[in-house]
């Protein structure tokens, strides 16, 4: 199936995964319905899916995570049983997950002889590591210092580690759970790179992603997973983007976001001089000016872990930090009694957190009581001068979930038990309801499927059109390019200059994003 | 469905939980050679057998709900408050100095006195709870260590009150002097005489009792209904969430623990003002201990907590009845209670997993 080369042996290969017939339930939630895949050695072969289409479970059972409630898996022809993770190692399988499981205080070699040591002793497991380490990365490109800690490399070099890991358990089948959700394009290509060189050695590989161009660009085949089944498996070279879309939503959507043009107004925020230094004492944010104005949305692009998220954090008032902040031309409080969330919320702030089940919401909080959540000192949500009125708070819950579309619609459900874009559209629902002056938005549909993306881009377009100022973060470029009005990108806390969607492209923010200037930035 | 139903939760598993715990202590007696039906039967009638019996498991009881009461509103800060004992020690100090230095002419009827009590009693188990609660707030001390520590520190600052200052010189054991009498509680005998229902004298429990009822409601209330308990229990199940929020740390942490130790110390409306009437040392009896456990088993629920104190009310006077009336010794009392906190609390997961999954299996059934 790869090629030319192989289609005569075809018949004789046996394939490195089947699946036949997986079916895993949880409750009454049928997570994976009869799904039969089967994967050839030497390809890589692409799972896409919306959130909650079932592509981690499929795979959480494959690395003996969940154990399947019917159907069979077969590794290079053989049926094999994979009741724990050290079955699937055994069987030649290896993960590299979405979040790394690494020791950030170790170093790659402790990291990667981690369970496997040979013996009580560690020197001569380190010294056998050291070797076989070297000629992993000569042979895939996979350059790491092996004496380097963990927490001193880059995202893209712990996940090189990951992937070390696995090939130095002799894995043969790779699983890569969203790798490229945390790195820049340029580490990106990285990745694809050093993928392809796995695959010409004739390691299989399975690619889960919910990005479309990364499954044109380097899969062989791939399957398409719509709530809990396999829609469809095709060779990649006969799809196109917009079929493999349609395939997950089950219906036709819209890849571009429709509005007009901004009509720019007021400042609304203006941060000048902005420094902020973490609890390690590493300063975050190193002198940050911004403005955004009435009726724009400023994009903020970048890598994760650019202060981006630190920003947030001061704005939405978990943070102190120094500087000025004015919001409609006065300054706001940054270290004393009204830096909190409250006093911000009080200020006209709304935010939409990057982590809404850490920050957003009470996960075990029934959503009602989530709809109130920030805004419980509210008058309306006040019964008397002692009591709240919980009925109240149920009404004004249902009627928000109603008009977006929250599904399903009961109030009473506990925030864990919504999807991510159902979880989302609550937070959504809360923020934007309060008709703040500035919206704080956060990745605001990382974790969200597609039909639930669009609705909620609608959402922050809309309030834009209102005359609200409108600062978003992502990490998602194509989400900054298509939302923003005007884009400026972070790099290792500084602003590293701004852009105008229409006069940029991703190579150019690309580079600003790995800290690259001179391109004739203003 | 994706979990059982409620009244599973609430009622099935920890009737479950009991029975074996009840098996197992059964065997125990059983294997040193006793009957466990008669003794089952001898903790049943000396517990609730009679008036005398129910006023000693009434008192017990009432003494549950306070610091079961008490360490739920701290578990629902997710904070785990192991301090009931010296805060309920300390509370009792509070009460004894109310009773007995408040001049009479401000306490003219024992319902002033209650009300003087229970002020001096909160103020004094909130300001135990307060330092270690500081601690964990602003210096990150864990607050399971040092609410341990101070009730070390409670005992022997009792007890070198009790030999030493708040001593009665003229009597021989470690105590203070008595209450004056208009401080001293109606006992259940006195409230309910008027009615028309005898109920025997000698037996402790009083007014307490009802002031403790009131207080599951007043908890219930404040956790439920209250903005306070909003955000209390906010904190408790995300204080990165609560954070975000606007909901400071600190102060949840402070105010949580305080009143976690006001209702500990409220405990001593009954042991030390209903009951001794007058400072002992270990008035407190370890009540503070089985506060965690009735806790627990009531899901930090004020309702679920009113039975589950009953309940250790219950194994409480039926245990010591048993000692008194057969060859089981004391201690093996403390092993069945032991087996009803172990199956109750910490091995609550072993019946509720087989029960989660038989519930579930049997939807999947009625749904095919």
């Amino acid at each position: 199936m790869v090629g030319a080369k192989t289609e005569g042996q075809q018949a004789t290969v046996a394939p490195a995964i089947e699946l036949r017939g997986i079916s895993k339930a949880f409750g009454p939630v049928q997570a994976n319905k009869d799904i039969s895949i089967s994967v050839q050695p030497g390809t890589i072969h692409g799972i896409i899916g919306e959130n909650g289409a079932g592509k981690s479970t499929l795979m959480s059972i494959l690395y003996g995570f969940y154990k399947a409630d019917e159907g069979q898996i077969f590794i290079h022809g053989k049926e094999t049983q994979i009741p724990d993770s050290q079955a699937a190692i055994r069987a030649g399988i290896g993960m590299v997950f979405q979040h790394f499981k690494l020791v950030e205080n170790f170093s790659v070699l402790e990291n990667v002889i981690l369970g496997v040591e040979d013996g009580a002793m560690l020197r001569p497991s380190l010294a056998k590591a050291r070797k076989s380490l070297k000629a992993l990365a000569d042979e895939y490109e996979l350059h790491v210092d092996p004496e380097a800690l963990i927490e001193n490399l880059g995202v893209g070099s712990q996940q090189r580690v990951e992937i070390l890991k696995a090939l130095y358990r002799e894995a043969d089948i790779l699983i890569l759970d969203e790798p490229t959700g945390v790195l820049t394009p340029a580490e990106a290509d990285h990745l694809f790179r050093i993928l392809n060189g796995l695959r010409d050695q004739g390691k299989t590989i399975i690619l889960i992603t919910h990005k479309l161009r990364e499954i044109m660009e380097i899969t062989n085949t791939v399957s398409v997973m719509r709530r809990g089944e396999m829609t469809a498996t095709v060779k990649t070279k006969d799809t196109n983007p917009e079929e493999l879309a349609e395939l997950m939503v089950g219906r036709k959507v819209l890849l571009r976001v429709d509005k007009v043009p901004a009509q720019p107004g007021e400042k609304v925020l203006d941060i000048k001089d902005l420094h902020m230094v973490d609890d390690h004492g590493v300063e975050r944010l190193k002198g940050i000016n911004l403005n955004v104005r009435a009726g724009e949305i400023l994009g903020i692009a970048g890598v994760s872990g650019n202060g981006q998220s630190e920003l947030m954090e001061v704005l939405g008032g978990y943070a102190s930090a120094t500087g000025e902040i004015r919001v409609n031309g006065d300054p706001i409080d940054l270290t004393g009694k009204y830096s909190d969330g409250r006093s911000r919320r009080e200020r006209g702030i709304a935010h939409v957190p990057e982590d809404r089940q850490e920050h957003g919401l009470i996960m075990n909080f029934p959503a009602w009581q989530n709809v109130a959540f920030g805004y419980h000192h509210s008058e309306e949500y006040q019964k008397n001068a002692l009591l709240m009125d919980n009925k109240k708070m149920v009404e004004i819950a249902q009627d928000k979930m109603d008009r977006f579309d929250v599904r399903p619609p009961l109030p009473g459900l506990a925030a864990k038990n919504f999807s991510g874009g159902n979880q989302q559209k609550i937070v959504v629902a809360r923020e934007i309801e309060r008709n703040p002056d500035l919206l704080l938005v956060g990745q605001p549909t990382r974790g969200v499927d597609i039909g639930a993306i669009e609705f909620i881009h609608k959402q922050i377009i809309g309030l834009r059109d209102q005359g609200k100022a409108v600062l978003l973060v992502s990490v998602e470029l194509e989400e900054i390019l298509s939302l923003s009005d005007r884009i400026a990108v972070m790099f290792d806390g500084h602003i590293m200059g701004e852009h105008l969607p229409d006069q940029t492209d991703e190579r150019e923010l690309g580079l600003l994003m790995a800290g690259v200037t001179g391109e004739g930035d203003r | 469905m994706d979990k059982m139903p409620k009244w599973a939760d609430i009622a099935l598993i920890p009737f479950l939980n009991l029975l074996i715990a009840f098996v197992l202590s059964g065997l125990v007696i059983f294997a040193i050679g006793e009957n466990p039906f008669k003794a089952l039967m001898t903790m049943i009638d000396g517990a609730f057998g009679s008036t005398y019996g129910w006023g000693y498991t009434l008192y017990y009881t009432t003494n549950f709900i306070f610091t079961g009461l008490a360490v739920s509103i701290a578990f629902k800060a997710a904070m785990f408050n192991i301090g009931g004992e010296g805060q309920a020690m300390i509370g009792g100090l509070g009460v004894g100095i109310a009773c007995l230095f408040i001049p009479a002419v401000l306490m003219p009827h024992w319902t002033i006195a209650l009300v003087f009590a229970m002020i001096a009693g909160a103020i004094f188990g909130a300001g135990w709870a307060l330092i270690p609660a500081y601690l964990q707030a602003k210096r990150g001390s864990h607050v399971v260590i040092t609410t341990i520590m101070f009730n070390f520190i409670a005992t022997a600052l009792m007890g070198y009150l009790l030999i030493g200052p708040l001593k009665l010189k003229s009597a021989q054991e470690s105590a203070s002097a008595s209450f004056p009498d208009v401080t001293n509680l109606p006992t259940l005998h006195e409230v309910l005489a008027p009615l028309g229902i005898s109920f025997s004298k000698s037996a402790p429990a009083n007014v307490s009792l009802f002031i403790a009822l009131a207080m599951c409601v007043v908890v219930y209330l404040l956790m439920n209904r209250s903005r306070l308990g909003y955000e209390i229990r906010a904190f408790g199940e995300s204080p990165t969430a609560s954070v975000y929020a606007g909901i400071s740390p600190t102060k949840i942490i402070i105010i949580a623990m305080m009143l976690s130790g006001a209702i500990s110390g409220l405990m001593a409306i009954n042991a030390t003002m209903g009951q001794h009437e007058r400072l002992i040392l270990n008035a407190v009896e370890g009540a503070g201990f089985i506060g965690i456990a009735v806790a627990l088993m009531g899901r930090n629920h004020p309702f679920g907590v009113l039975l589950a104190a009953l309940l250790f009310g219950f194994l409480y006077q039926g245990g010591s009845e048993l000692s008194l009336w057969s060859k089981i010794p004391r201690e093996l009392i403390v092993v069945i209670q032991g087996l009803v906190i172990l199956f109750t609390g910490a091995l609550d997961n072993m019946v509720r997993m087989p029960v989660e999954r038989m519930f579930i299996a049997a939807a999947k059934r009625k749904d095919a």
